[in-house]
C-alpha cells in the first residue's frame, strides 16, 4: 500500500506456463480502485489463468504484483479475505441446496450474522421461495446469479468476475450490470472478463489479451484511438453487393455490417479515404466519416488474433 | 497453520455429512459392502463340505482296513468312488479334480498294527481349496482312531501297545499351508476397511476438483487442514459403523470369538482407519478424476488382499513379497485382529504391529503434505 494506493490491482510481468506452453506471457495490468475494468480476449487467450494468478489460485512462474495492497505471491490468504471471485465454470455444490451453498460460503468467510446475510442474498436474488432447491437443478442463468450472490456475501473490496453473464438472459444481464455499477459507485473495484461488446462498452477501462499477451489497454473510450482506427459509415443501395466488393479491396482493413449499415475501417487513413472518395464519386451509397467505435475496435482486434493463429508459432 | 478456525472446519464437516446423506448409492455401498462380503466369506466358513470324492489305494486289506474305510464312509466326509492301483493314478485323479482325497493303506498295514509298529495311513488331499478339504482332514484322525480301537477290541491286542496303533500322515498338495477359516473373518475386516476407507476418502476429495468446486473453495480463506479434517472425519465415523456391523455379524452369525482386550483392538483399529484415510488422501493428490481415484484405490487393494497374509500365509511368501507386504498397513492390522480376537492378546502384544502402522502413517503423511497444493496447479 505504498505508491499505488489508488490501484486495486497492479501486476508486472505475470507469466504462467503449463508444460512448455506459455499461457500468460509478461502480463502487466493496473486496475484503479473503484473502477470497472473489462478484460477481453478470444477463447484460450489466458484471461481465466491471469485472474487465478491474481487471487492466489495459481502460482505465477514469473512476475510480481499487488492485489488490494497485498503481495500476490506471499499474501494470498489476505487477498482471499477481501476478494470475491466468481469462477467461469459453476463451482458451487450441486448436491447442496441454494441456502446451504450460501450458508457454507458465509461460514468459510466467518461472517457475523450469517443467517441474516444469507436471507438477504436470497431475497435480492429473488430465490427465497426456492431456497431449498438443490443447486444442481437450477437453470444455467440462475446458477450464474447464485454464484454471483455467493461471491459477494462477504462484501469484498474487489470482485473478480470471470464471464459472469455467460448464458444469462438480457433482462438479468441488465440487472447485473446495474448492480455492478452500484457497487462500483460504493468503491468496490470490479475486474470482469467478457465476450460481449455491449458489456465492454459499459466498462471504465479495458484490457485486451491474446495468446497471453496484453495487446492493448486503456480507458474504454480511447481504445479505437489507441489502435488508430478510422471508420466510414455506409448506407443505402445494394449494401450486400458493396460489402462483397469492399472485402476484396486490399486498402480496406475491415468491413463490419450492422443491419443495413456498413462500417468500413482501417488503420491506414489515406488508403481508406481514397476508397471512400472513389465510391462517393460513383454515388451509389451514402458515405459518412465517423469516429471508430469500440465495436469496430474489437472486431479489428479479434481479426488480428485470428490471423496470428494461422502463423505457426507466431504467438509463442 | 496459525489459526485454525473451528467454524470453517465444522462447515466443511456439515457439508460433507449432507452430501453423504444425499448420495444414497455410495452410502448404501459403505454399509452394504462389509455385510455382503462377510456373508459371502461367512458362507464359505460355514460350509464344512461333506461327501468329498475319495479314492483308495489298497496295498493291504483285512478287518482293520475295512473298519477304517467303513467309518470314514459313515462320517459323511468321504465318498468312496473306487480304488486306484498306484500312486500315479491317484495323483492324476487329484490333479484333474475327480477326487479330493486319495487314502493309501500301506503294505503290511494289518500286520504292523497288530505288531504295534504304528504304520502310516497316507491321506493325499487336494489342498488347493483348503476350505473345502480342511474340515475332512481335521476329522480324519478321530474317525480312524475310533475305528481301529473298535476293531482291536476282541482281536489280539498288540503287545506292547503303542500310544497310537498307527498314525495318519496328511499330504496337502498344491498348497502346503492352509488357513483355518476362522482366520479369514478377522482378516476380512482389514480388507474391507482398506477398500472402503481408502476409496471413499480419495473419491470424496477428488470430487471437489473434478466438479470444479475446489476452485471456489480455494478462493476462500479456508486452510488445508480445515478441509482435510472436515472431509475425513465423516468417513472415520463410517469406518466405525462398518466395524460395529462387522463385529456383531462375526460374533452372532459365525461364532468368531473375541478373546482379547477390546481396548487394544480399539486403539489398533483407530490407528488403522487413520492410516487408510491418509492413503486415500495421498491418492487424491495424484488422481485427476474420481474414476482415476477409484482405479488407483482398487490397484492398492490387490496387494492388500494378496500380500497381507489375508489369503496366503505371510510366512510362506518369498522375501520380496514379504517386504512389500510389510509396507501394507492391512498386514499389520490383520495381525492385530487375529492376535486380539483369536489369541486373546492385549495392548502389549500388539505394540510392534502398531509401531509398524505408525511408521507407515508417518511416511504417507510426509509424502501427501509435500504433494498437497493449495492452488490449482
Ligand atoms: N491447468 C491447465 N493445464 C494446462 N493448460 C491449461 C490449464 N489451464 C488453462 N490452460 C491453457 O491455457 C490457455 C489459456 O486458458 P484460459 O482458461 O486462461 O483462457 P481464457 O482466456 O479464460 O479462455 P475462455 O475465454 O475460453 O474462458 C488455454 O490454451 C488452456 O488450454
Ligand atoms: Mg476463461
Amino acid at each position: 500500500m505504498t505508491d499505488n494506493a489508488d490501484l486495486a490491482i497492479s501486476v508486472r510481468g505475470l507469466t504462467k506456463r503449463f508444460g512448455d506452453k506459455t499461457v500468460v506471457d509478461r502480463f502487466d495490468m493496473d486496475v484503479p480502485r473503484g473502477s470497472i475494468y473489462g478484460f477481453l480476449g478470444p477463447n484460450g487467450s489466458g484471461k481465466t489463468t491471469t485472474i487465478r494468478m491474481m487471487c492466489g489460485l495459481l502460482v505465477p512462474d514469473g512476475g510480481e504484483g499487488e492485489c488490494l495492497g497485498y503481495d500476490i505471491l506471499t499474501q494470498s490468504r489476505r487477498i482471499k479475505e477481501h476478494v470475491g471471485y466468481m469462477t467461469q465454470r459453476f463451482s458451487l455444490y450441486e448436491d447442496l441446496t441454494i441456502r446451504e451453498n450460501l450458508d457454507f460460503m458465509a461460514r468459510m468467510f466467518r461472517l457475523k450474522d450469517r443467517t441474516a446475510r444469507v436471507d438477504k442474498a436470497l431475497d435480492d436474488l429473488g430465490l427465497k421461495d426456492r431456497a431449498d432447491q438443490l443447486a444442481g437443478t437450477l437453470s444455467g442463468g440462475w446458477k450464474q446469479r447464485m454464484s454471483l450472490a455467493a461471491c459477494m456475501l462477504h462484501e469484498p473490496r474487489l470482485l473478480l468476475l470471470d464471464e459472469p453473464t455467460a448464458g444469462v438472459d438480457p433482462k438479468a444481464r441488465r440487472d447485473f450490470w446495474d448492480e455492478i455499477r452500484r457497487l462500483s459507485a460504493k468503491g468496490v473495484t470490479v475486474l470482469v472478463s467478457t465476450h460481449y461488446m455491449d458489456e465492454a462498452v459499459q466498462c471504465d477501462f479495458i484490457a485486451y489479451i491474446a495468446y497471453g499477451r496484453r495487446l492493448i489497454s486503456g480507458p474504454a473510450g480511447e481504445i479505437p484511438n489507441i489502435i488508430g482506427l478510422h471508420t466510414w459509415q455506409v448506407e443505402g443501395g445494394d449494401i450486400s453487393a458493396l460489402e462483397e466488393e469492399l472485402r476484396e479491396d486490399e486498402r480496406v482493413g475491415q468491413v463490419a455490417r450492422f443491419g443495413p449499415v456498413l462500417h468500413v475501417s482501417g488503420t491506414d487513413q489515406a488508403a481508406l479515404d481514397e476508397v471512400a472518395h472513389e465510391h462517393i464519386k460513383r454515388g451509389t451509397h451514402k458515405w459518412t466519416a465517423r469516429e471508430a467505435g469500440l465495436e469496430e475496435a474489437f472486431i479489428y482486434l479479434m481479426a488480428g488474433a485470428r490471423d496470428n493463429f494461422a502463423v505457426p508459432g507466431g504467438a509463442q | 497453520m496459525i489459526s485454525l478456525s473451528f467454524a470453517r472446519f465444522s462447515a466443511v464437516l456439515i457439508k460433507e455429512f449432507v452430501q453423504m446423506r444425499r448420495d444414497r448409492v455410495t452410502f448404501a455401498m459403505m454399509i452394504g459392502i462389509p455385510v455382503m462380503q462377510l456373508l459371502l466369506f461367512g458362507y464359505a466358513i460355514n460350509s464344512d463340505p461333506k461327501h468329498l470324492p475319495t479314492l483308495v489305494q489298497m496295498d493291504d486289506s483285512g478287518p482293520i482296513t475295512r473298519a477304517v474305510l467303513a467309518s470314514m464312509q459313515t462320517s459323511d466326509y468321504f465318498d468312496f468312488l473306487g480304488a486306484v492301483t498306484g500312486r500315479e493314478e491317484g495323483d492324476r485323479a487329484l490333479r484333474d479334480g475327480t477326487a479330493n482325497f486319495v487314502v493309501v493303506i500301506p503294505q503290511n498295514f494289518e500286520r504292523d498294527v497288530l505288531r504295534g509298529l504304528s504304520p502310516d495311513i497316507l491321506l493325499a488331499a487336494d489342498a488347493s481349496d483348503p476350505t473345502a478339504t480342511s474340515g475332512a482332514v481335521a476329522a480324519l484322525t478321530g474317525i480312524v482312531d475310533a475305528a481301529v480301537a473298535q476293531s482291536l477290541t476282541g482281536a489280539r491286542q498288540p503287545e506292547p501297545r503303542p500310544a497310537a496303533p498307527f498314525t495318519v500322515t496328511v499330504h496337502r498338495q498344491f498348497n502346503p499351508e492352509s488357513e483355518t477359516p476362522i482366520n479369514i473373518v478377522p482378516g476380512l475386516l482389514g480388507v474391507i476397511l482398506s477398500m472402503t476407507m481408502v476409496m471413499i476418502t480419495a473419491v470424496a476429495i477428488v470430487r471437489e476438483s473434478e466438479r470444479g468446486t475446489m476452485e471456489a473453495l480455494l478462493a476462500t480463506p479456508v486452510r488445508p487442514l480445515e478441509v482435510m479434517f472436515g472431509k475425513i472425519i465423516p468417513y472415520i465415523l463410517v469406518g466405525y459403523v462398518q466395524t460395529a456391523v462387522f463385529l456383531l455379524a462375526a460374533r452372532f452369525l459365525f461364532d468368531v470369538p473375541f478373546l482379547g482386550s477390546p481396548l487394544a483392538f480399539f486403539i489398533g483399529f483407530n490407528l488403522f482407519i487413520a492410516v487408510n484415510l491418509m492413503v486415500g488422501f495421498l491418492i487424491s493428490t495424484v488422481a485427476r478424476s474420481q474414476m482415476q481415484a477409484m482405479q488407483i484405490s482398487f490397484f492398492t487393494l490387490l496387494p492388500t488382499i494378496l500380500l497381507s497374509g489375508f489369503l496366503f500365509p505371510f510366512a510362506g511368501m518369498p522375501g520380496w513379497a514379504q517386504a512389500i507386504g510389510s509396507a501394507i498397513p492391512a498386514t499389520h492390522f490383520l495381525r492385530i485382529t487375529r492376535k486380539v480376537m483369536l489369541k486373546g492378546a492385549g495392548l502389549a502384544d500388539i505394540a510392534s504391529d502398531m509401531a509398524a502402522i505408525g511408521a507407515i502413517a508417518a511416511v504417507v503423511i510426509v509424502i501427501s503434505l509435500s504433494r498437497y497444493r493449495q492452488t490449482l496447479d
